[in-house]
Order: C-alpha cells, then sequence, then structure tokens
C-alpha cells in the first residue's frame, strides 16, 4: 500500500528535501501549483477494477454511501467516487474491517428482501424505501462502520481514490494549501480594519 | 551542513544513555554532548524529518503515523484500583525522534510562582497528595528564558497581566490574530477579562536558520514541513548531532535498565528494529521517555535490590498521574472563521489561573479560543451528541459549519491524587511480549468542579462575543490523557518522591529520570515549556555533577 499510495504531494517535498525551507516558502506558488497538478493527476487515474467488491456489490456500497452523504445542488459520497476509497480501504489498510462490513452488506440485503421482495437489492429501492431501511439499523455496528468510511472517503486525502475534485473538502469551506496570509476569516478582518482606523 | 551523527559500537565508552528523543531527551542530549560526553539516545519511534510529513489527515489520525500505535503498545484503563482494567486507548505521545513536540499544538505557556508553591499556600486537599515543588519559579526562570530562546518562542512580553516575572522578551514577535483570536478579545474585553497574544512555540519570523510559520494550519497532530514549529526533531536534535559526540538509535525499544550488585546503573537492554537484543552499556543513565513510558520502564527494572521496580523504594514510581482537565464549550457565527487556517490559538485569557478560595474549591486554568478540527475529525465528531448523523440534514450542517464554528477550552488543574497511576497490566502484553501500561484514572472532585467552573466561563466568554448559538457537552470524568504528569515526581523527602531537585533517582546514584514524569503538580494545562525548562536546569545540573566527579558509575 505504501508504494501505491504514496502521497504525490510527499513526494514533491521529498525532491525539495536538501533545498530547506527557506526555498519552499520562496517557491510557494511554483509548489502549490505542483500540487494542484499531482491532485488532477491523482483523480484522473480512474481505479482500474475494484479490489474488495464485485461490481454488483459496488453498486450497493455506494448506495448506502449516497444515503449517508446525499447528493443535492453540490456532489455528495457518489460524485466522490466514495465507493473506490471504501473498496481500496478494505483492500489495504482497513482490511480487518472488511469481513464486519461485507456481513452487515449481506444482512441488509436480506432484509431488503424480507421487507420489499425477493428480487430486490437496496441499491433498487427509491430514496425514501432506503433512508427507512437504513434508519431500522441506524444502531447498528455496521451502520457506524458504514458511515465512517463513508466520511473518510468523502474527506480524506484525493490520493486515497475519494473526495473526487475535492468534493467533500469544498462542501465544508476548507482549502489545502501550504501558505494562507493574514487575514484569514471574517471576524479578523474586522479587527484588523478597526486597529487600522483607530490608528 | 552538519557532521555525520557519531556511531559508537556496544563496546563503547558511553557517557550517557537517554531514553527517547522526545521534549525532555532532545534538550539534554544537545546540552550533554555540546558539554563534551559521548550520548547514545535511544529512541522507540522512527526518524522522521520534514520530507516525510504531509497534511494527509487519514494516515495520522487513523494510522497513527507519528504516535504510539495501539495495535503494537495496548494499554489498558480503569477509574479506579478496584476495577479490573480493560483494553482501550488511554494515553498518545509522541513515538518518533523528536517526541511530542512534533505533533503538539505547541501552546507554550510557562508555569506562574504560584505553581510551585500553591501548596503552602492553599493547605492540603483530602484525597490528595498536593505538594509544594522543591524549586521555585525564581530558580527556573533563567531555564524558561533558555528554553524560549534556544528553540524560538512567539509571543508578547508584558501582554498578559497574570505573566509571572520574566528575565528576556520572546525572541519573535507574536504570529497573526485569527477570528477565534478577534472573539476571545472581543469577549474577554466585555467581560472585563484580558486577552493576550498566545505564546506559541512556532516561529513568527526567520530564527536561527529556520523560517517563519506559513500558516498552513496543519500544527496539532501533525509534524511541520516548514521547520516553523520548534520541535526538538527541528532545534536541538540537530544540534546534537553536529557535536559528533551524540548518536541518536532508532526503533530501539528500551526494555530494562540493568544495575549491578553496588546498586549502580550498568546500561540498558533494549530490542533493535528486528527485535534482536542488545546491551547498551553507560557511565548514567537518564529516562526521559514520558510520564506513562519512563514508569512503566522503571517497574520493568525489577531486580532483588529493587524487587518493586528500579528507584522505587518509595513505592511512588507510576503514582500521581497528571492529565490536566479540559472544559469546552462551542460556537457557532454568521460568517467563516476559517479556523483551519493558521495556528490554532491566537489569544489566552489568563483571569482564572489562580485558584480562589471565593470559588469554594481548589483549582485554577487559562481560556483558549480554537476549532482544531481537521475535515474528516469534524464531520465523524463535530457536532453535539443530538445532531443528525447522516443524510440532508447532516449535509447541511457539513456545509454551514466547519468554517464558522470555534471552540473556547479551558485548560485546568489536576490534582496529584496517588491511586491515579501508570502500573505494568498483569495481564495484557505488548509486541514484545512486555507487560501494557495499565492507567487508573479518575479526576479529583476539585479537578471537576474546576472543569464545571471553567465550562461555565467558556460559554460566558462566547455568549459575549455574538455567537448565533452557544452549547457544550456534558462533563465527565477523564478517561484518556494527552499530558502524561507527575508519575515519578520530584521532591527533597526520598519516602515521599522518586527524584530529588536535581532530577537524579533518590535510589540511584547514576540514574536521572527528566520529563513530565518530575512534574509536582499539574499547573495549567500547558506542560512542554515547563519540561524543557527542567531538562535544561537538569542539563546543567547534570553537567556539573559529572565534571566534578559527583556521578559514581559502575564502569
Amino acid at each position: 500500500m505504501e508504494d501505491r499510495d504514496l502521497s504525490r504531494r510527499r513526494f514533491i517535498f521529498k525532491s525539495c528535501a536538501g533545498l530547506g525551507s527557506a526555498w519552499i516558502a520562496s517557491h510557494l506558488p511554483e509548489i502549490a501549483a505542483a500540487q494542484q497538478h499531482a491532485h488532477r493527476a491523482a483523480q484522473t487515474q480512474e481505479s482500474a477494477k475494484f479490489e474488495s467488491f464485485t461490481k454488483e456489490q459496488s453498486i450497493e456500497v455506494e448506495a448506502i454511501a449516497e444515503q449517508i452523504i446525499p447528493t443535492d445542488d453540490t456532489p455528495g459520497a457518489r460524485e466522490a467516487r466514495v465507493v473506490f476509497f471504501i473498496d481500496r480501504a478494505f483492500a489495504t489498510f482497513a482490511s480487518d474491517e472488511r469481513p464486519a462490513y461485507m456481513k452487515g452488506l449481506s444482512e441488509l440485503q436480506k432484509k431488503t428482501q424480507k421487507r420489499f421482495g425477493k428480487a430486490r437489492k437496496f441499491s433498487d429501492l427509491t430514496s425514501a424505501q432506503q433512508t427507512q431501511l437504513l434508519k431500522s439499523i441506524e444502531k447498528t455496528e455496521f451502520f457506524e462502520l458504514a458511515r465512517t468510511m463513508t466520511i473518510l472517503g468523502m474527506f480524506s486525502n484525493p490520493e486515497y481514490g475519494g473526495n473526487h475534485n475535492q468534493a467533500g473538502w469544498k462542501l465544508l469551506g476548507f482549502e489545502d494549501q501550504f501558505h494562507y496570509k493574514s487575514p484569514f476569516g471574517y471576524y479578523d478582518a474586522e479587527y484588523l480594519a478597526n486597529k487600522g482606523s483607530q490608528s | 551542513m552538519s557532521k555525520a551523527q557519531a556511531k559508537f559500537d556496544a563496546n563503547a565508552d558511553i557517557d550517557f544513555v537517554i531514553i527517547g528523543a522526545g521534549a525532555a531527551g532532545g534538550i539534554i542530549a544537545k546540552e550533554l554532548s555540546a558539554a563534551g560526553f559521548r550520548i547514545v539516545v535511544l529512541e522507540q519511534g522512527p526518524y522522521l524529518k520534514e520530507q516525510d510529513f504531509d497534511h494527509d489527515e487519514l494516515k495520522y489520525m487513523r494510522q497513527r503515523a507519528i504516535t504510539n500505535d495501539y495495535n503494537r503498545q495496548p494499554n489498558t484503563f480503569r477509574a479506579t484500583v478496584k476495577e479490573k482494567a480493560k483494553l482501550q486507548p488511554a494515553i498518545i505521545y509522541g513515538r518518533q525522534v523528536g517526541g511530542g513536540t512534533v505533533h503538539f499544538t505547541a501552546n507554550y505557556w510557562r508555569f506562574h510562582e504560584i505553581d510551585f508553591n500553591e501548596y503552602s499556600r492553599w493547605g492540603s486537599i483530602a484525597g490528595s497528595g498536593f505538594a509544594d515543588w522543591p524549586i521555585t519559579y525564581a530558580e527556573l526562570e533563567p531555564y524558561y528564558t533558555k528554553t524560549e530562546w534556544e528553540l524560538g518562542v512567539s509571543g508578547l512580553a508584558g501582554a498578559s497581566p497574570f505573566d509571572p516575572p520574566r528575565s528576556k522578551p520572546y525572541p519573535v514577535p507574536p504570529l497573526p490574530i485569527k477570528s477565534s483570536g478577534a472573539l476571545a478579545e472581543l469577549g474577554a474585553k466585555k467581560l472585563g477579562w484580558h486577552a493576550f497574544p498566545a505564546p506559541l512555540a512556532i516561529i513568527s519570523q526567520p530564527y536561527r536558520g529556520r523560517s517563519a510559520c506559513l500558516h498552513c494550519g496543519f500544527c496539532e497532530y501533525f509534524g511541520c514541513e516548514a521547520k516553523a514549529k520548534s520541535s526538538t526533531l527541528a532545534t536541538v536534535i540537530r544540534e546534537a548531532e553536529a557535536t559528533g559526540k551524540c548518536e541518536i538509535r532508532t526503533n530501539s525499544c528500551v526494555r530494562k535498565i540493568e544495575i549491578d550488585k553496588a546498586g549502580l546503573v550498568t546500561g540498558v537492554t533494549y530490542f533493535d528494529e528486528k527485535r534482536q537484543e542488545h546491551f547498551q552499556r553507560a557511565k548514567a543513565v537518564i529516562v526521559c521517555a514520558n510520564g506513562a513510558e519512563t514508569p512503566r520502564l522503571l517497574l520493568m527494572s525489577k531486580s532483588p535490590q529493587f524487587p518493586h521496580g528500579l528507584a522505587n523504594s518509595s513505592g511512588k514510581v507510576g503514582k500521581y498521574l497528571m492529565f490536566n482537565g479540559h472544559a469546552q464549550a462551542s460556537a457557532l457565527y454568521e460568517h467563516p472563521l476559517n479556523e483551519f487556517k493558521s495556528v490554532a490559538v491566537s489569544r489566552v485569557i489568563h483571569d482564572f489561573y489562580d485558584s480562589d478560595p471565593k470559588r469554594g474549591f481548589y483549582g485554577g486554568g487559562g481560556i483558549d479560543m480554537r476549532f482544531v478540527s481537521y475535515p474528516m475529525q469534524f464531520a465523524l465528531r463535530g457536532f453535539q451528541a443530538d445532531a443528525p448523523r447522516w443524510g440532508p440534514e447532516f449535509k447541511k450542517m457539513l456545509r454551514e459549519r466547519f468554517t464558522r464554528t470555534v471552540n473556547a477550552s479551558g485548560h485546568t488543574t489536576s490534582l496529584p491524587v496517588e491511586a491515579n497511576s501508570i502500573s505494568l497490566d498483569p495481564n495484557v502484553k505488548d509486541a514484545y511480549g512486555l507487560p501494557a501500561v495499565r492507567v487508573t484514572y479518575k479526576d479529583h472532585p476539585e479537578d471537576m468542579k474546576t472543569m464545571q467552573f471553567f465550562q461555565a466561563r467558556c460559554k460566558e466568554l462566547l455568549e459575549a462575543t455574538a455567537a448565533k448559538k452557544v452549547w457544550a457537552r456534558e462533563l465527565r470524568n477523564q478517561t484518556f490523557g494527552y499530558h502524561l504528569l507527575g508519575t515519578c515526581r520530584m521532591g527533597n523527602d526520598p519516602h515521599n518522591s522518586v527524584v530529588d531537585k536535581y532530577h537524579r533517582a533518590h535510589d540511584v546514584p547514576n540514574l536521572f529520570i527528566c520529563d513530565g514524569s518530575s512534574f509536582v503538580t499539574s499547573g495549567r494545562g500547558q506542560p512542554t515549556c515547563t519540561i524543557q525548562a527542567l531538562a535544561f536546569r537538569a542539563s546543567d545540573h547534570i553537567v556539573r555533577m559529572a565534571k566534578s566527579g559527583e556521578i559514581k558509575s559502575a564502569i
């Protein structure tokens, strides 16, 4: 995992090693641009195939994630490609959690069939039906795991496969830069403006 | 470029083995190697440098890249000695060269005069081992100044009316104010309190060859890529290596400090990366392994002379653990604060630092405003317990609140309670087969009252700042420690303390202990500055004793 998921940003900083932080500070715009590029490069690498899930399972996983962070006028878990993150996570650092997740997934499938008929899949249900079903398992360990994995996939670095186009970060209003200048927010800007007008 | 670091073989004549390359160990390594002594520092973690650090929240939060790893180093927890301890993460500490100073928030408050003699001023408190320090603020003051100037600390001398006397201003000015700081000032002004620029071990201007903070916002839990955080990794450890007298031996986990028949330390037995066992002899040993690992190592170092653990004739090794109290309230604002940018804290309030008999209980602390919540952490647990946890309402809160939330935090005293402790778990073993750390901890009733008092002050502060909404979580007894203090306390009485006022073990003339474990009282929530001032002071005394032949050695 270490090789494949080696953050490109980390690589960029490694290549600066020895040049010193003063050099980094004076070259921030270029470094920032390189990072942007690295992000884009990482994002265009489509996951060739799923490693933890079958194609069918991946559709169910995505449907659950989409319920947790739905799409409205802004991207949700689906557009953020959270399913790719979860797939990779279960194949690598979160492999310990995979059996519990798979078991929960198959139980959810059974529940779906019991309630909505033999031929049905969770992903076939209407959004309202899906919400209703997930509400009924809200307190289970499976749901907690599904929620955690969705959040990790939505908000972790795009290099891990999710947070596509930084959809999660944009939702929050978070930016990932190495350099900011004061003022940082509304109230410090106001404070500094008042100080300025006093002097 | 610095000289290549020294590389000693096992039979070399080593003056000092230092266990732990953290807040204290890094400083002592530099001071003793600069004084000409030959030093081996054994560090259980890896040697990661600035180019290894990044903004990868998943790696740092979930995979424990630079802190103790619970898979490798499990610990158990119980509130009282009557309970059987359960497997449950209860402590966090830095596990790499630089220790906790790599990932800490870098709040850097000196103790005040009262912190050293509060027992005499206040009197005894039932259910606690409250005591004075054997040293005063005045004795430590030159070393506070030294640590601020050697490491690089931002701040504004004289800005707080409650500050203790200082012999020199801060070497660099404070970092820029943030929205949280502007609001803290606004609220404090309304309430008649005093908000002052936060002292931080993060440099606001280039200092001693390092460049200034870039305000990237990834301080707490992360290593600083820009070397602006004044960790021992970015400062004294490089200087120690440059002396050519100091070897930092990483991935080296000490399991026992060995002694001879005369009761003198001869060296240490440790595992290397491949779990091969080695013995490193030395004339003297200095333990700087933190308030959990230091007592654990002493308790594991049993011998016929010390059946209850090395340097433990008093029975106080591991006792009097103090976490500091934490109290918090949160607020939501109309406009974005963008607290994810820059350092965590820009203003601090010390109006309630001293304990006040009028409150009806012992305890004091400081307040700051901050919002250390990275995207994943925020989405996982940034809201009140009854807030929506998924679905459209959850998404709405994520969108609205990340940039507009801030916390007011109280950092408060913990009384030294003998039952609160680090001990060896009788059942659970770590990856080396060594007994796991067992944490026993329950806040003293006075500490709970202090936290409640501070939570009320935090709410009051936020309410004075035109917040849209203010809320607080219910306070509970703490079950997790970020600060690990007091477990080999310093004192003049060998029956009631582990080290003397120079950090020498009462029981063993060539064994020294210096880290958070030396604390007699907890201070008000920001211990690193004091740990490091103690380390500079201990170094001076160790050099003096070694040069005058006062340290007997077995070799």
